[in-house]
């Protein structure tokens, strides 16, 4: 198309830089909610973040100033660190709030703790709460940034998009893969973001575990497996290992550890026929090994354990970088 | 500026960076987005006048001064350098106008290593800067306003080629 004028002036149909289309979102609360074009948007922009992991400089100054900090009700090693490291690499200064250490257990109520935050002018806070809800209602008390690490039975939204990417990358897509996810469904917050992100791009998910931990009222897509031979003969591309949560193992809903690797865990044998068919295994971690799965797994080149680890800090880097707090100042 | 244009243009300043390194191979690094289709295109007409260069691509979202202010995420890409210690590096975008994507990129480039010299190479300089900041090889200078929007339009990216002004009125 031949232009006239050497500088013409018409409207220009581009945009001067290269945006995504959805507007950015002060709070991660949950998988629930988000469309697929903002999941879709976060796990893109997780690819460079990664490629930044290769170089010898490893921090970009994208977060210079802002504060980020880690609120953890429960104890965490791995998800505190993972968001820790993210946020150290976009160049945020990171304060962790460690529950035993604090005024919680002097009574302050979370509200009060949130006044104090508040205060103290904290750009993003990562929460993790024995209680469902908990990070959505500080949210709707403070400007930051509020990041959901894992309410009570509720959402994992971060695992979640980790998960997520993790297939992506081994699989090239997900829509299309096999996922079975094995062990406590009912009381896993993780099997719930999760399942709930694959299904939503557009993986088959099904679940098997204890008859007393696959909840009756789960969603009617999320169809689940009476036996490991049913499971196996459906063919999943990968086998997604719920961590029995000793912690909360007061109720009795199986009756024991060995009880359950017997019945639901990766045995040696079972491991063998994983192998066989070259099944991906996942894991959200930390591992009992000899309860969801024998040593041998851990060391199997199909086991995306760590790499969904590496994952993490890449796509925590891409939600932060995402998202967008109420407390920054707009100019004028 | 005309697809004929803008290869002149191109050609000006592919020759004057051969003239300065006909003995070194410098890393050429192109801007995203259409600051890598002209560092394409500056290396293919390098080559065919005999100038061996190096190819990098740099994305500056995670070096941008303003990511508070903005509603919608910059999309990210992948910047991919080869080793930039002690070598010269040439900085290609499509418009250089405040500074501040230039100055971005050069933190961006120090990140990955220290070069001997960073130099810019530019299609169009629209002025307006806001950074002490200038380039070394620049295809055409067009005297503009601070509110006007110069639009670069390439075939790989737009379909179509020119570059064009808009003017508030």
């Amino acid at each position: 198309m031949a232009k006239k004028a050497y500088f013409c002036y018409e409207s220009p149909s581009n945009e001067p830089q290269s945006m995504t289309d959805e507007p950015r979102r002060k709070d991660l609360l949950d998988i629930h909610g988000l469309s697929v074009e903002e999941i879709t948007a976060i796990l893109d922009a997780a690819v460079p973040f990664k490629e930044l992991f290769k170089r010898s400089v490893k921090k970009v100054p994208t977060l210079k100033g802002k504060q980020v900090l880690t609120l953890f009700y429960e104890p965490s090693t791995r998800t505190r660190s993972s968001f820790e490291i993210a946020a150290k690499r976009l160049s945020a200064d990171v304060t962790n709030f460690s529950v035993s250490t604090s005024s919680v257990v002097k009574g302050e109520s979370v509200l009060d703790t949130i006044d104090t935050l508040q205060a103290m002018r904290t750009d993003y806070v990562i929460i993790r709460h024995q209680m469902s809800g908990v990070p959505e209602m500080i949210a709707r008390h403070t400007d930051a940034s509020v990041i959901n690490a894992g309410d009570g039975y509720h959402a994992h939204p971060t695992q979640a998009l980790l998960d997520a990417y993790t297939i992506r990358e081994t699989f090239g897509e997900i829509a299309g893969r096999r996922v079975l996810i094995v062990g406590d469904i009912k009381h896993s917050r993780v099997a719930r973001s999760t399942s709930r992100i694959l299904k939503m791009l557009g993986a088959d998910v099904r679940v098997f575990g204890p008859g007393t931990m696959v909840p009756d009222d789960r969603p009617a897509w999320l169809q689940s497996f009476a036996n490991w031979d049913e499971a196996f003969a459906w063919k999943p591309d990968a086998i997604y290992l719920l961590r029995v949560q000793r912690e909360r193992q007061d109720d009795q809903f199986f009756p024991s550890v060995q009880e359950y690797h017997k019945f639901f865990g990766i045995t040696a044998q079972r491991f063998a026929r994983v192998r066989d068919e070259g099944i991906y295994i996942m894991h959200p971690g930390p591992v009992n090994r000899g309860v969801e799965l024998v040593d041998a797994v851990m060391d199997y080149e199909r086991s995306l354990i760590n790499l969904q680890v590496e994952n993490g800090i890449a796509t925590r880097m891409a939600v932060l970088y995402w998202l967008k707090p109420q407390s920054t100042p707009l100019p004028g | 500026m005309t697809k004929a244009t803008i290869d002149l243009a191109l050609n000006r300043v592919a020759a004057a960076i051969a003239a300065r390194y006909h003995d070194s191979s410098p890393v050429v690094a192109g801007i995203h987005t259409r600051g890598v289709i002209v560092a394409d295109r500056l290396r293919e007409k390098l080559a065919d006048i005999g100038c061996q260069v190096r190819s990098g691509t740099l994305d500056i979202s995670l070096y941008r001064d303003d990511l508070d202010n903005l509603g919608t995420m910059p999309s990210l890409k992948n910047s991919d350098l080869p080793p930039v210690d002690w070598c010269d590096v040439i900085l290609v975008d499509d418009v250089l106008f405040t500074g501040r994507t230039i100055r971005a990129a050069i933190d961006g480039v120090t990140d990955f290593g220290r070069p001997r010299r960073i130099e810019l190479a530019v299609l169009v300089d629209r002025g307006n800067r806001e950074l002490p900041i200038q380039a070394d090889y620049v295809g055409e200078t067009f005297e503009t306003e601070r509110t006007d929007y110069v639009a670069v339009h390439l075939e790989e990216t737009d379909g179509e080629e020119g570059v064009f002004l808009l003017r508030k009125s």
